[in-house]
């Protein structure tokens, strides 16, 4: 038999990735850190000689950019797995974790926050708990409709319902202050991670590392349950219970995501191909691999939207660029196979 | 060890198939399931795999209710292979393989050595070892035919079903999915698979059961069901019968 092919070159480039967006995002910016720097601080922290590093690098290193960068690592790795998770389970490489709502649903409780002037763990709390609530129904419509197709039913639910929260996220917006509330909502929306602190890190590492832990988990199932139901089933898989647990899981770590970081989409839906054509679409090497790879890109972007212009440019603006002409292009070759 | 439906009516939420349905398969013998399109076929097929809950009636495999099992439980009691179909996801021969031994393990299990093992003689014993790396989307219907066969066997299963497993072959691979059929009963397993084709009933099945409007015509042992009268009464259309030394063939005339 042809040994199976290797994914250690297809996990060495994503973690190559990932490292490149470490060190660019701790290094480059407002207040340039050079390499060596970088290294002296890092050493420090690990009990190594103190050397000659000014107190100011120190703080940039780890008050100012290291929460961000462990959010964007965080986020970009949650993003992604959700991503993957639902592309597996709706066994379509065209989806997303908006695709359920969990975005939009998260979205509205956040304005909301922000509309009531809550503190923000208030906000972060009213946007999870507006990703769950309107996941919940998509989930309850989309399995009560009956259809020959109820993959295709859930996910024009969710187009559906995605759209009418958006609606009340609108409505928000229109009834907001627009000199002290409108800013933070516009900014919320659009994705940022600039407002970081090690205090945002809590609620994002806990639900982010639980749901991950769980999809991790069930990778074997996973491969399975990305086969048609009736399969899934006869393979001796209880669809129905694992389905509920993949999208519970997939939709806290996004929940978890946007409440941290506004809305970044497209990360979802770009990360799990480009895992994919490192290592493969089996779901044991795709989920770390995608987690990695999602880490490191938003990392990447992060870093480009600090340091492209004068003002910072919104997560979502540099994402929906990129992830624009990647979608369509991904349209134009959907035929092909997605190895 | 028998797979029997016992005065089943099948069907979907909405709307019934067939009623009165009686079917039965020994360990160790082939019955081919036959009948016009829409004709329910495919729905007992599924109610007898448990995919579909009988609307009344129930399906029993040794005995017991087979819905009384769990569906890992059955699953290590009956495969399904089902039409082949483009994959959403370009897993390769092996993973595919592999999936099949799914029941064996629990909910968080990853395949164990015996797993792989399982899995390798299975595509040995399809020949199609040396297309173990490469990916599903990317081999010939017939291949994937054969492939969907070392999943289902994979399983280790006692009966076997499958849906028109020559549909989309092409004429050498259809005469291979027939000597593989009537190996797997050789082998002990039970065997039903739908057929459009009377000839591949004749040839590779021991019962044949005719299903028309979701109503048994006829069942019984091939040589004597198969005649060109019962054909055109299952079809609506004249068949001509052709007989020779060799055996017999029909062909739609």
């Amino acid at each position: 038999m042809i040994p199976a092919r290797s994914a250690l070159p297809g996990f060495a480039i994503a973690i190559a990735v990932l490292i490149a967006g470490l060190v660019l995002a701790l290094t480059v910016g407002r207040y340039p850190v050079s390499l060596g720097d970088l290294i002296g601080v890092l050493t420090a922290k690990l009990g190594g000689p103190r050397g000659e590093i000014s107190p100011a690098v120190e703080s940039v290193i780890w008050q100012v950019r290291g929460p961000r960068v462990m959010a964007a690592m965080l986020v970009g790795a949650a993003l992604a797995v959700a991503g993957t998770a639902f592309q597996g389970l709706f066994r379509n490489p065209l989806v997303s974790p908006d695709i359920l709502g969990a975005s939009s649903g998260a979205a509205l409780g956040a304005v909301l926050g922000i509309y009531l002037s809550l503190g923000v763990f208030a906000i972060q709390a009213i946007a999870f708990v507006g990703g769950l609530i309107a996941v919940g129904i998509v989930y309850m419509i989309g399995t009560s409709v009956r259809s020959r197709d109820p993959i295709l039913v859930l996910v024009l639910t969710g187009v559906v319902i995605g759209s009418l929260f958006g609606a009340g996220v609108g409505l928000v917006k229109y009834l907001a202050d627009p000199y002290n509330q409108l800013p933070a909502m516009t900014f919320w929306l659009l994705g940022s991670l600039s407002a970081t602190g090690v205090h945002d890190l809590l609620p994002l590492v806990g639900p982010v590392a639980a749901g991950t832990a769980v999809l991790i988990a069930l990778r074997w199932r996973m491969n399975v349950m990305s086969l048609p139901e009736e399969e899934a089933r006869a393979l001796g898989v209880a669809t129905g219970p694992l389905r509920i647990a993949i999208v519970a899981a997939a939709t806290l770590v996004t929940s978890a995501s946007v409440a941290t970081a506004g809305i970044i989409g497209w990360v979802g839906l770009v990360v799990p191909h480009l895992a994919r054509s490192l290592v493969g679409p089996d779901f044991a090497r795709l989920l770390p691999a995608s987690a990695i790879l999602g880490g490191g890109y938003l990392l990447l972007i992060d870093t480009l939207a600090r340091t492209l212009a004068q003002v910072e440019i919104p997560l979502g603006i540099l994402t929906a660029v990129i992830g624009t002409p990647f979608f369509i292009w991904l349209l134009a070759s959907v035929q092909k196979n997605w190895s | 060890m028998i797979l029997e439906g016992h005065q089943l009516t099948i069907g979907y939420q909405d709307r019934i198939v067939g009623t009165g349905l009686d079917v039965k398969l020994q360990k160790g013998e082939v019955l081919a399931l036959l009948g016009p399109n829409g004709g329910g076929k495919t729905t007992l097929l599924k109610t007898l795999l448990g995919l579909l809950t009988p609307k009344a009636g129930e399906v029993r495999l040794d005995g017991a209710v087979l819905s009384a099992r769990t569906v890992r439980e059955r699953a290590r009691l009956i495969a399904y292979v089902p039409q082949t179909h483009v994959a959403t996801f370009a897993f390769t021969v092996e993973a595919v393989v592999l999936m099949g031994r799914t029941a064996h393990g629990d909910l968080f299990a990853r395949p164990t050595a015996k797993d792989r093992q399982v899995a390798a003689n299975m595509l040995d014993r399809f020949g199609i070892a040396p297309l173990a790396q490469r990916p599903y989307t990317m081999i010939s219907g017939g291949e994937r035919q054969l492939v969907l066969l070392a999943r289902a066997l994979a399983q280790e299963p006692q009966f076997i079903v499958l849906d028109e497993p020559t549909a989309n072959l092409d004429f050498g691979n259809q005469g291979k999915v027939m000597r593989e059929i009537r190996e797997l009963a050789a082998s002990g397993l039970g065997v039903l698979f739908t057929t459009h084709d009377p000839n591949h009933a004749l040839r590779a099945a021991d019962r044949a059961y005719l299903l028309r409007g979701g109503e048994r015509l006829a069942e019984g042992p091939v040589q004597q069901i198969l005649t060109r009268e019962r054909l055109e009464a299952l079809y609506g259309a004249p068949v001509q019968m052709i007989t020779d030394a060799t055996g017999t063939a029909f062909i739609p005339g």
